[in-house]
């Protein structure tokens, strides 16, 4: 270890000399990060503001302690914006896991090869469109006159839905829309770490008479029990992310009581109404809540399941 | 198997592939919905009488996006967008990924510096902030805006510092008993060896700046410069049907334009679709390398 000297020493003269370099490669990266991540996090002081923009994001600003928090809080949509923000941010987590490792399993249960990449092609299709994308295609599909989702439920008798315009069903149609985009892509990881099982299991479990049920049951699953616990911690930090492009994308007027989440809730009173010390004490209150459950996340998935990021 | 010719096995295989067909066939059918929507009549999916297959047969709303001056200007800032936003990531992705994939017996501030980016993945400031910084460094309704601030993507920089630890360690060792330059060994021995994380990255990349609109949006002065996706964002949800009721004049307007929308739609996700298919091995090695370390 290197002891602390007090004069600098030939040695530590060498090793600085040794070691600019990655000093002189980390410099703009530090440059960039300090100005659009430091400042605009420092920028968080706005929310104890009454914010004119016009003075800039350190001027002379009028301080109001609370008061913006305080006003948010008796906000009517703010509250019901919150409320949203969790209902369709845990079952989003909840779907997240549980579709793409059942889905993994069966397909790890699929013989043949060709039929599986083709399969697994295609459910990674969504993930790589954007949800303006995704948007226009499900507006134009999930439409009530016209909507091909529609014509098929009326060919079964079934009342037009109106997925995107109605309070009974918004939220649900969020979360499915969400996991049926992202549950291929998901299943990679679970994948991943099937592949890792080793054969032998299941040589061994045939030998001692297993069907392929109790092998997906007794083996498949728990070889992946380390894998599913770090994704269910690491899903944690998600607890205030309601999706900000697919709800913003999607949603109307006639759904901000169901569907109004933080984010855009944040959006429109902050760049729409201009309200930025408003929107910025919204924005703190999320970043700090998220900030708590990452940590946590972060550090319960070190402990437990030895994850380390660096 | 023997297991396999067991009746329950057959069963299961039977509605394991219906399902995993079934499945694959919902993340496809939309998008070759919206492709027979653009080769049709406007009168036919106006009428909602197009599902899979073209009715009325025509290119007609391709010529008319052809002709749609702002539709390419869009397409050619995204373009742009990719090959300067890509180029920046990459660069800056290495130039931060190296020195800390350093020892500490190598790097004695490897751990702070490490503490310094990951910090940003567990806090920010948040919309309105960064929203001044951007006005605040005059950098509104510039092109900048939509590559600079996210620069340094440090999620990549830490998948690419876990597979810049795997090169072995004799390499570089060797490399400085030649006397080679730090530098040096940054772009002959780490990035040569790297090609398959770095090809993850640039995809990673590639994908998030070809997808991002909510930026192109609000840093952009005017709607000439909008990128692909935020130009699409003005003719495809902007207007959309739930907002207007059924009777709605302007909704017939609209409507009218369903075949071209879906042109729109369909050409700006083609690169991508043209693409990823064969890019699967990399954003597979991603994406396992980035959530399973340790």
């Amino acid at each position: 270890m290197q002891k602390s000297v007090k004069a600098p020493s030939l040695r530590s003269r060498g090793r600085f000399r040794k070691e600019l370099p990655f000093h002189l490669m980390l410099l703009p990266g530090v440059i960039i990060v300090f100005i659009f991540m430091y400042i605009p996090l420092s920028g968080l002081i706005i929310a104890f503001q009454k914010f004119v923009p016009a003075k800039g994001l350190f001027g002379n600003q009028k301080w109001i302690g609370m008061d913006n928090f305080i006003y948010l809080y008796n906000l009517p949509g703010a509250i019901s914006a919150l409320r949203n923000t969790v209902i369709i941010a845990f079952w989003k987590m909840i779907l997240h896991l549980i579709i793409p490792i059942t889905v993994s399993i069966l397909l790890n249960e699929i013989r043949s090869t060709g039929f599986r990449r083709t399969a697994q092609t295609l459910i990674y299709l969504p993930h790589f469109l954007s949800w303006i994308i995704l948007g226009g295609i499900l507006i134009d599909i999930l439409s009530p006159s016209d909507g091909i989702v529609n014509r098929v439920l009326g060919l079964f008798g079934h009342e037009p839905v109106f997925f995107l315009g109605s309070n009974d069903s918004f939220r649900g149609t969020l979360i499915v829309t969400d996991v049926w985009k992202e549950f291929g892509f998901n299943t990679i990881i679970y994948l991943a770490a099937i592949t890792n099982i080793d054969p032998n299991q299941y040589e061994a479990a045939t030998i001692d008479g297993a069907n392929r049920f109790q092998k997906m049951l007794y083996i498949t699953l728990p070889n992946m029990r380390m894998i599913i616990v770090l994704m269910m911690v690491l899903s944690l930090g998600n607890v205030l992310n309601a999706g900000f492009d697919q709800v913003y994308n999607l949603y109307s007027k006639q759904v901000y009581s169901t569907g109004d989440i933080l984010d855009t809730f944040i959006y429109r009173i902050g760049l729409l109404d201009a309200q930025f010390g408003v929107a910025t004490a919204m924005g703190m209150f999320k970043s700090v809540v998220s900030t708590i459950f990452i940590s946590v996340s972060y550090f319960c998935a070190y402990k437990f399941a030895d994850y380390r990021i660096f | 198997m023997v297991e396999d010719r067991h009746w329950s096995s057959r069963l299961f295989n039977v509605l394991n592939y219906t399902i995993i067909g079934l499945l694959a066939l919902s993340c496809l059918i939309p998008l070759i919905h919206v492709f027979a929507i653009s080769l049709s009549s406007s009168a036919a999916a106006t009428g909602g009488l197009v599902t899979l297959w073209p009715v009325d047969f025509t290119f007609e709303s391709y010529a008319y996006v052809a002709r749609r001056a702002a539709f390419w200007q869009a397409m050619g800032i995204s373009v742009l967008r990719v090959i300067v936003g890509v180029g920046l990531n990459m660069f800056f992705c290495i130039m931060c990924a190296y020195p800390l994939s350093k020892e500490k017996d190598q790097f004695r501030h490897r751990t702070l510096y490490a503490w310094y980016f990951f910090i940003t993945m567990l806090i920010s400031g948040g919309l309105i902030p960064l929203y001044m910084v951007i006005r605040m460094m005059g950098l509104m309704g510039t092109f900048w805006a939509l590559v600079i601030p996210g620069a340094v993507p440090v999620y990549n920089v830490i998948l690419l510092l876990n597979f810049f630890r795997q090169t072995p360690r004799e390499l570089e060792d060797a490399a400085i008993i030649d006397g080679a330059s730090q530098w040096r060994i940054m772009w002959q021995i780490f990035v040569p060896t790297s090609t398959a994380a770095l090809a993850t990255v640039a995809l990673l990349s590639t994908v998030y700046h070809w997808n991002e609109w909510f930026n192109g949006i609000l840093y952009s002065s005017s709607p000439d410069q909008y990128p692909l996706q935020s130009y699409l964002r003005t003719i495809v949800i902007d207007m959309k049907l739930t907002n207007m009721g059924a009777n709605d004049w302007q909704a017939l307007v609209v409507v009218s334009d369903k075949t071209a929308k879906c042109a729109q739609i369909f050409l700006a996700s083609l690169p991508i679709l043209l693409v990823y298919p064969f890019l699967q091995r990399y954003f597979v090695k991603g994406m396992v390398l980035g959530s399973v370390k340790g």
